[in-house]
């Protein structure tokens, strides 16, 4: 194994075949925008990711999909039948040049075609497949079928996610598989260091379950050292904070409607041993009084406001205040004053409010991209982080169906121009 | 112990609270020795949120503060103190990584800052990672989760269209932002080996988790439309949500996509009457009639146990899951059970108790996970000692001098 040469990006010169597919894209993703040269295999015909909507200017066309648009950013595209023969073939001489394979078949479908890992390793000794599925490779769900809400469901968070007179609900944009594939991202980055020290590739095995259940912050906790289950909160935006007796839970708002949308501002994280939440709480009140709206709360020592403890009365009673005062004022307003004070508050954004948010403005956060055949330019969500050296950057917009078909496969492998055009007769790209 | 993928990283970890942790947690779970920087002048928030052990407050107590920092050293040092930012650049010249999580410009204050850094150990690599990033108009707006899951979009978009948004559970963008930031960062270790070369990283949490709701962002930027609520609704399955089952709070995912999945499915409830109703046999009218649809296929699952109708639904291929509750059912639940998802550790305060492991298995360097969260300043002495090469009487000069803090003041 050599170590590629490329420093322009972080990932420079390593090469990805990418057969994944849906949110499980995303892996591929995070590695091309860092720099490898990722390839994303599709079947002849496309992937079936290009039926996933939205769509470009709402035309359903696989040469349009939004949601391929935006997980296959920085990937060259090649159409590629691996159940045929001779696609199968010309896949094996790819994994030759290739340092990572990204799949999310189900499990056994690579082996049974015989790219499995260990069939990989025979050919490249030191490759790296990253499988992901619902719940990994094997054991006793391993052969379950998982929809992204199925996900979501068992791993956890569905049971603490909506109002509680109503059923668990999903995030409205599906997340579960994104998180399978961001984690995938991370076991090949473990896996391609190792490699980088050792000479040695490996089999990264991804769970979509698991991945959800690490989005959970303290609910395992709770069961596990409590025994308790938390509940979904409240439809008025308020949780439910176990406490042991003999105060017994504490009912705090979290969410709170302002004059064009909703806030996040934590009422029973207003004050205690935290510094930095008494300020916080000493300048909302200040604002409140500039407007005659604080009633008694100047008076009241948020030091001294300690949940382990505190009366449910004292807490209904402040709410009243801050509920009132928040309906007054605007998302932006709201967020300006916090910015400028540390009020520790943050807007229920929306698609638009984000795009038009004047922070991210600032940061370039949004980057354009060329799409020459659409004669168009689109602002895609930027970059998860920005780096001193080898930035971060989009490389080139989602591949076409086969359009790097002539680049790899003639220019590359060395296949013919007759040769191509019986393969594709043949239905193998 | 098998071979460890960091076993040559040394991380100086000064972050808090969530994301920071858990990225060092992530390399530490694969060998690289971290040392925690705390300090009971400045504690970490997670200390001081529950849950607590028999629900006793204590900065020792609480799990939330332990299940983000396996494997690590932890040590209680002020660094507003010279001699405590001595240490502090002892340690990064120890260290590989530096991590910072505070509002931005707190590292310089303690003259620990990236510029700082870089004269004195030109091939550091250091992040930081806070909910808007190190520069901007909201930049020096400190914050947790809560705010970076409000504003990157996500909080909008759970419940139900006709009411008020739920919000997403708890600090979600503290749940994807360290994902990310791992990734670069290992992609940053690998560029310095070939390089040389030191990086700084600048992670906006919100920026990060904006990644997950990219489709949506695209369908503003060219289509205009502002992606709203869909309570359990999705374009391309009917029936598609949770469906209420046999005892309390106890609920099943299921979603039928294919006309295959609703043939089986109709099967699988011993095809009643109402499935062969024409307002049902296609997936366009049962998408229009979806309504109508869930209600009757609750008033079916409602008979059953959750686990009984999923495993049903699954040996049919037709996708379906439990709602897991953060109790019994995850613990419990065989599939995690053999992917060994929970290790449990003995912690000093707290006693045995649960940890995550990673998602993904890797084949060949398994990770480890043998130390439970530190309770704080838990591993002054070996760090002093050991790492840094402290004598004896300088500890003790520190600890007098209270560098190294032993009190909390929680008044």
């Amino acid at each position: 194994m050599e170590t590629p040469t490329n420093t322009e990006t972080l990932l420079g010169g390593y090469r990805v075949l990418d057969l994944s597919e849906f949110g499980s894209l995303l892996c591929g993703k995070v590695l091309g925008d860092l720099g490898a040269d990722v390839i994303k295999i599709e079947p002849p015909g496309g992937s079936p990711t290009r039926n996933m909507g939205p769509f470009y200017r709402d035309t359903p066309h696989p040469e349009k999909s939004l949601f391929w648009f935006a997980f296959n950013t920085s990937k060259r595209g090649i159409t590629l039948d691996v159940e045929k023969a001779d696609g199968k073939e010309l896949f094996i001489r790819l994994v030759k040049t290739a340092d990572i394979i990204v799949e999310s078949f189900h499990p056994g479908y690579m082996k049974n075609l015989g790219v499995g890992y260990p069939d990989l390793c025979r050919v490249k000794p030191d490759i790296i497949m990253t499988s992901i599925t619902p719940f990994g490779q094997t054991g006793p769900f391993s052969h379950y079928k998982g929809a992204d809400i199925v996900g979501w469901a068992m791993g956890g968070i569905m049971g603490l996610s909506g109002d509680n007179d109503r059923p668990p609900v999903q995030q409205s944009h599906p997340q579960s598989y994104y998180h399978a594939g961001v984690q995938g991202a991370v076991g090949t980055m473990v896996a391609l260091y190792h490699r980088e020290m050792s000479g040695e590739g490996q089999h990264v095995d991804v769970s979509m379950q698991q991945s959800v259940v690490l989005t959970l912050m303290y609910a395992i906790e709770y069961g596990d050292l409590l025994g308790i289950t938390l509940p979904r909160p409240r439809p008025s935006g308020a949780t439910i904070s176990p406490r042991g007796e003999p105060h017994g839970p504490l009912v705090g708002q979290r969410r709170w409607e302002c004059k064009d949308g909703y806030i996040t501002w934590i009422h029973l994280l207003a004050g205690g041993s935290q510094p930095g939440m008494v300020r916080s709480t000493k300048e909302l009140v200040k604002w409140m009084e500039e407007e005659d709206m604080a009633g008694d709360l100047p008076q009241y020592d948020w030091s001294q406001f300690d949940t382990a403890t505190v009366h449910q009365e004292l807490v209904d009673h402040q709410k009243e205040l801050f509920k009132n005062f928040f309906l007054t004022k605007t998302k932006r307003e709201l967020m300006d004053r916090a910015a400028s004070r540390g009020i520790l508050l943050g807007a229920f954004q929306t698609t638009k409010d984000i795009v038009e948010c004047p922070h991210l403005a600032a940061r370039e956060f949004f980057t354009e991209v060329d799409h020459p055949e659409l004669g168009d330019t689109i602002a895609y969500p930027g970059a998860w982080a920005k780096t001193s050296e080898a930035p971060w950057k989009i490389s080139r917009r989602a591949p076409l169906i086969g359009e790097h078909n002539k680049e790899i496969y003639e220019k590359e492998l060395g296949i013919s121009k007759d040769q191509l055009a019986i393969l594709k007769n043949r239905g193998v790209i | 112990m098998e071979r460890q993928v960091f076993e040559n990283i040394n991380i100086a970890d000064f972050s808090w609270v969530g994301v920071g942790p858990q990225t060092a947690r992530e390399l530490a779970e694969h060998g690289a020795t971290v040392v925690r920087v705390e300090s009971h002048k400045r504690l970490d928030q997670l200390r001081l949120i529950g849950p607590y052990k028999d629900f006793e407050p204590g900065i020792d107590r609480t799990a939330f503060g332990a299940c983000f920092n396996t494997n690590k050293y932890g040590i209680s040092v002020d660094l507003k103190t010279a001699r405590g930012q001595e240490v502090g650049r002892k340690l990064v010249m120890w260290a590989d990584i530096v991590c910072d999580s505070m509002t931005p410009g707190s590292m310089k204050k303690m003259g620990l800052d990236y510029e700082s850094l870089k004269k004195i150990k030109p091939d550091i690599i250091m992040f930081s990672t806070c909910q808007f990033g190190q520069y901007g108009p909201y930049a020096q707006l400190p914050g947790y989760g809560n705010i970076g899951a409000a504003m990157s979009g996500a909080s909008y978009l759970v419940g139900w269209p006709e009411r008020a948004p739920a919000g997403v559970h708890g600090a979600y963008s503290d749940f994807i932002a360290p994902w990310f930031l791992i990734s670069t960062l290992i992609a940053a270790l690998i560029y310095r080996k070939k390089t040389g070369k030191g990086i700084y990283i600048d992670m906006s949490q919100i920026e990060a988790a904006i990644t997950f709701l990219s489709p949506l962002i695209l369908d503003y930027t060219v289509n205009g439309r502002v992606a709203e609520r869909m309570g359990n609704k999705t374009p391309c399955a009917a029936p598609h949500g949770s469906f209420p089952c046999l005892g309390e709070n106890r609920w099943v995912a299921i979603s039928v996509s294919t006309d295959e999945e609703w043939e089986k499915f109709c099967q699988i409830m011993g095809n009643p009457d109402w499935t062969k109703n024409g307002k049902f046999n296609t997936f366009m009218e049962r998408k229009k009639n979806e309504d109508e649809l869930n209600n009757l296929v609750g008033e079916w699952t409602k008979t059953y146990p959750p686990e009984q109708v999923a495993s049903m639904m699954q040996d049919s291929g037709v996708p379906a899951g439990v709602v897991e509750n953060c109790h019994e059912d995850l613990f419990n639940d065989p599939q995690l059970k053999h992917r060994q998802h929970f290790r449990f550790l003995d912690h000093k305060v707290i006693g045995r108790h649960a940890y995550n492991a990673p998602a993904y298995i890797l084949s060949k360097t398994p990770n480890h996970i043998f130390k439970a969260g530190p309770t704080l300043g838990e591993d002054n002495e070996y760090v002093f000692k050991d790492i840094l090469g402290y004598s004896d009487d300088e500890i003790a000069n520190l600890l007098v001098e209270g560098v190294i803090t032993t009190d909390a003041d929680l008044s």
